[in-house]
């Protein structure tokens, strides 16, 4: 077992891989009643077409989260319910490129993980219940359908990328969930769930040996073969189309403007492109920038207005909207100002002021034991470690976030989606 | 965790918590006044006029920059309604002094930043600004009309307007579009002042530091706040259902149909009507779950709401249109069940275990102890977590069937698309 201090932030962290492959990480938490267990696969809604036993398979979209869904089925019952009869808040969820299941819970802990560890690990569905859960997800689909927050980020998606699965809902679609059959289930299974592919991590006030004995008895011991999967072709910076405009019923209009970046391979680069870019997100166009202020004193956005820099599999954008009802205008201020400062260069006593909200910030979100496991799983499978933020922060310099903006944050790369009311909105 | 709470002056009150455990602090500046329908859009705008800037950082530009130089400590403010009482107010967290890099101290400045924006506003000849005003009614009728964009928030809320229609209970949070449209600076102004003197002040600390500390940083930063007789909330009013429940179907463009539904509760046993509520709809184990999702496939999400104060049971459900009337009378043949004693050991066990996990987990989060202390002291239903359990160790299963049987149906409502669509 590894012990890594990291004095800068007050933590510590014990990692220990297993023979079978597995990582196993502890993030001690003294004083905190709950213990919080993360089991997660990297294996995710973009992982549609991967190469097993030297054949490439493409599965329909949906698959990792239906799988999701029907893991808790046990041959005794439902996991779900085992957890929840002994006090624990069970739950999973499927991302871009993982899917996790977790629990939360105060008393009965190492019963509870070995549970979690059980069901994960030992598929079983049969005809009738893959046919039943349909139904359940067909809804789940529909109400993300009806989200208008999840429209404009998806349609942004797909005018970005041209075949990249991120522009491929996580849950699919009602019609791609037809095909899913048991048989596809237990194969994603095999290829996704072996420990190799996955982390275990535990946050809260527990032994690391009882986690890890808990790993080695209950989990199987055979490795699981590597997985290539194919993220399409890989892509230039220009998308795939400028525009997507959809109506919905909403009251207010929304958008969402975005720029396509050039993807960075695994590894501690990617951790640094992500705070560089979160940066260059905040001086452009944070709280504090005049660019905000200026837009917000002009009616122009509201307090929804924000903006990001995501990292996925074979690609990477920067991103920015809210409701808005002159997007173009706010788009097109959004690039100016990004231009104004690539030519000009950032304020110095201006970036250091973002770079110490962003300490700060990343500093307040490890209050979240889910926010720490997922850093851990993100971290774990992509190749970095992000306890090492305050470091890393000191790596980056002004004319970094001044190269990213000026590559980055223009028209060829640039592409809208935008939600219109219906009827011009109703009360 | 202990909490103590001190009055430090007449009206004003802190609530302290001493946890070193975070790596974080969390200040909270609430005024507590009973809902009133004329005082709702007021309530929800002043906070977002407030935020926008003060006399030493008069614009938004420079009230970020102060904020981004003490570590990217937050500055959000609430609008909060807790039982028939509407909480206005300020949280900020922040990380702990042990955690700046330059060693410095972050809990008074915060404080005093704290203070500022509740009484040292941006003026401009005696009032608010006027450009500030103007723009945050903008947004908040913006956020009203928004509303109606997450259709299951929608239904919940159109539900409890329907059932709670002339009681505060179902004042909209945020007022209404025209009472937000109509408010003046000045009318604003004076709301403000009048709040400020007679608002229940309720402070909230959680962090490192200690009592005095606290104490003393928030006395500073509250000096201006003026001196006088202080309004305490009101307890909220129960009422019972009416003789036959109301039915209420609205239309609209949207995928997927969401069921709201209501009862209220004839009876003061809440400990049993929570345990109530779990096993019939309140987590993933529940009647609801097991059987309007899990068994029927109707829906991806059936849960029930406990409103202790209030006495309501709620239902929120997304269903296919054409399941409306299989999903409804499923979710009453579930409350039935409950109401016959029809379920399991395992059932009620399960229930209290997530509740009384769900109390002790409460002192791992500053979050959720500054809203459950603010509940607290808004609805004035104190108990401490020890309490609670011990209330909830003693529930029979006889209590749990008879809080069920006082449940009354009150109102459904159904938010069903413009057309009966061909894949429905």
């Amino acid at each position: 077992m590894l012990k890594t201090e990291y004095p800068r932030i007050g933590e510590t962290v014990l990692t220990e891989t297993l023979p079978n492959g597995l990582r196993v990480t502890v993030v001690p938490k003294p004083g905190f009643r709950k213990r919080y267990a993360f089991f997660v696969t990297r294996y995710g809604g973009m992982d549609m077409r991967f190469r097993l036993g030297g054949v490439w398979h493409d599965t329909p979209a949906g698959i990792a989260h239906y799988l999701e869904h029907k893991m808790f089925d046990t041959a005794d019952g439902n996991a779900m319910q085992a957890l929840s009869q002994l006090g624990a808040e069970p739950n999973a969820f499927t991302a871009n490129s993982m899917t996790a299941y977790y629990f939360d819970c105060t008393e009965h802990f190492d019963e509870c993980l070995r549970i979690l560890l059980g069901f994960v690990s030992t598929p079983y569905f049969t005809q009738e219940s893959v046919d039943k859960e349909r139904g359940i997800i067909a809804q789940e689909i529909r109400m993300t359908e009806d989200t208008p927050d999840w429209r404009v980020y998806k349609n942004l998606l797909g005018c970005l990328y041209r075949s990249n699965p991120a522009r491929v809902p996580i849950a699919g679609t009602v019609e791609s969930i037809q095909e899913i059959t048991p048989e596809t289930l237990y194969a994603c299974h095999e290829a996704f769930y072996a420990p190799s592919n996955m982390m275990l991590c535990v946050v809260g006030d527990v032994d690391f040996e009882t986690v890890a004995a808990a790993a080695r008895e209950v989990l199987p011991e055979r490795r699981g073969e590597d997985i290539a999967r194919d993220y399409g072709a890989r892509e230039d910076t220009t998308p795939h189309s400028p525009a997507a405009t959809q109506s919905m019923e909403i009251a207010t209009p929304q958008f969402l403007v975005g720029f396509k970046c050039p993807a960075t391979e695994n590894g501690a680069e990617l951790f640094r492109q992500s705070l560089i870019g979160e940066l260059a997100c905040d001086i452009l166009l944070g709280d504090s920038s005049p660019l905000y202020m200026r837009l917000y004193d002009e009616g122009l956005i509201n307090g929804s207005f924000g903006g990001d820099f995501d990292q996925l599999p074979g690609a990477a954008y920067l991103y920015a909207g809210g409701e808005c009802k002159e997007p173009e205008r706010v788009a097109r201020a959004v690039m100016d100002e990004a231009a104004r400062l690539g030519s000009e260069g950032v304020d110095e006593t201006f970036y250091r002021q973002i770079r110490r909200a962003n300490f700060g910030a990343t500093l307040r979100s490890l209050n979240s034991f889910e926010n720490i496991a997922v850093g851990m799983a993100d971290g774990y499978f992509r190749g970095f470690d992000s306890y090492r933020f305050p470091e890393v922060y000191e790596s980056i310099s002004k004319s970094d976030v001044e190269a990213f903006l000026r590559e980055n944050v223009v028209d060829a790369r640039r592409a809208m989606s935008m939600l219109t009311p219906v009827k011009g909105g109703r009360a | 965790m202990q909490t103590i709470r001190k009055e430090l002056s007449p009206g004003v009150f802190l609530n302290y918590i001493p946890a070193a455990k975070f790596k974080t602090g969390l200040i909270s500046v609430q005024l507590v006044t009973p809902m009133s329908d004329a005082g709702a859009a007021s309530g929800a705008l002043l906070p977002a006029v407030l935020r926008r800037g003060t006399a030493r950082y008069p614009d938004m530009r420079a009230l970020s920059g102060a904020l981004d130089l003490l570590y990217g400590a937050g500055l959000s403010y609430t609008v909060r309604k807790k039982g028939e009482n509407q909480c206005l107010g300020f949280l900020s967290g922040f990380i702990d002094d042990a955690y700046a890099p330059g060693g410095e101290r972050l809990l008074e400045p915060i404080a005093a930043l704290l203070g500022e924006v509740l009484l040292a506003p941006a003026q401009s000849g005696g009032v608010f600004r006027p450009e500030y005003v103007a723009g945050e009614k903008d947004n908040l009728i913006d956020a009203i009309r928004s509303i109606l964009d997450d259709k299951r928030d929608y239904a919940d809320k159109r539900l409890i307007e329907e059932m709670c229609r002339g009681e505060r209970y179902g004042i909209p949070r945020l007022g209404t579009e025209e009472q937000v449209a109509a408010l003046e600076n000045g009318a604003l102004w004076d709301f403000y002042q009048n709040l400020l003197s007679t608002a229940r002040i309720e402070l909230f600390y959680c962090g490192a530091a200690e009592l005095a500390r606290a104490e003393d940083a928030l006395t500073r930063a509250l000096e201006a706040l003026p001196r006088g007789e202080r309004v305490s909330p009101v307890a909220t009013e129960r009422r019972a259902a009416p003789a036959e429940p109301r039915y209420l179907t609205e239309t609209m463009d949207v995928a997927q149909g969401k069921l709201s539904m209501g009862w209220r509760a004839a009876t003061d046993d809440a400990h049993a009507m929570m345990l109530a509520n779990l096993i019939f709809g309140g987590y993933s184990n529940s009647k609801l779950f097991l059987n309007v999702r899990e068994k029927l496939s109707l829906c991806y999400y059936a849960s029930s709401g406990y409103h202790r104060s209030k006495g309501l049971v709620t239902v929120s459900s997304g269903v296919e249109f054409a399941d409306y009337e299989r999903a409804r009378d499923e979710i009453l043949a579930q409350l039935d069940c409950v109401r016959l004693g029809d379920f399991e050991p395992w059932e009620l066990e399960g229930a209290r275990s997530v509740l009384v996990s769900a109390v002790r987990t409460r002192e791992d989060s500053a979050g959720r102890m500054e809203e459950n202390l603010i509940g607290q002291a808004a609805t004035g239903l104190w108990e401490t977590e020890e309490e609670m359990i011990e209330n909830l160790a003693a529930v029979t299963p006889e209590r749990v069937a008879a809080a069920a049987g006082s449940l009354t149906l009150d109102t459904v409502y159904f938010l069903k698309g413009e057309e009966e669509s061909a894949d429905a």
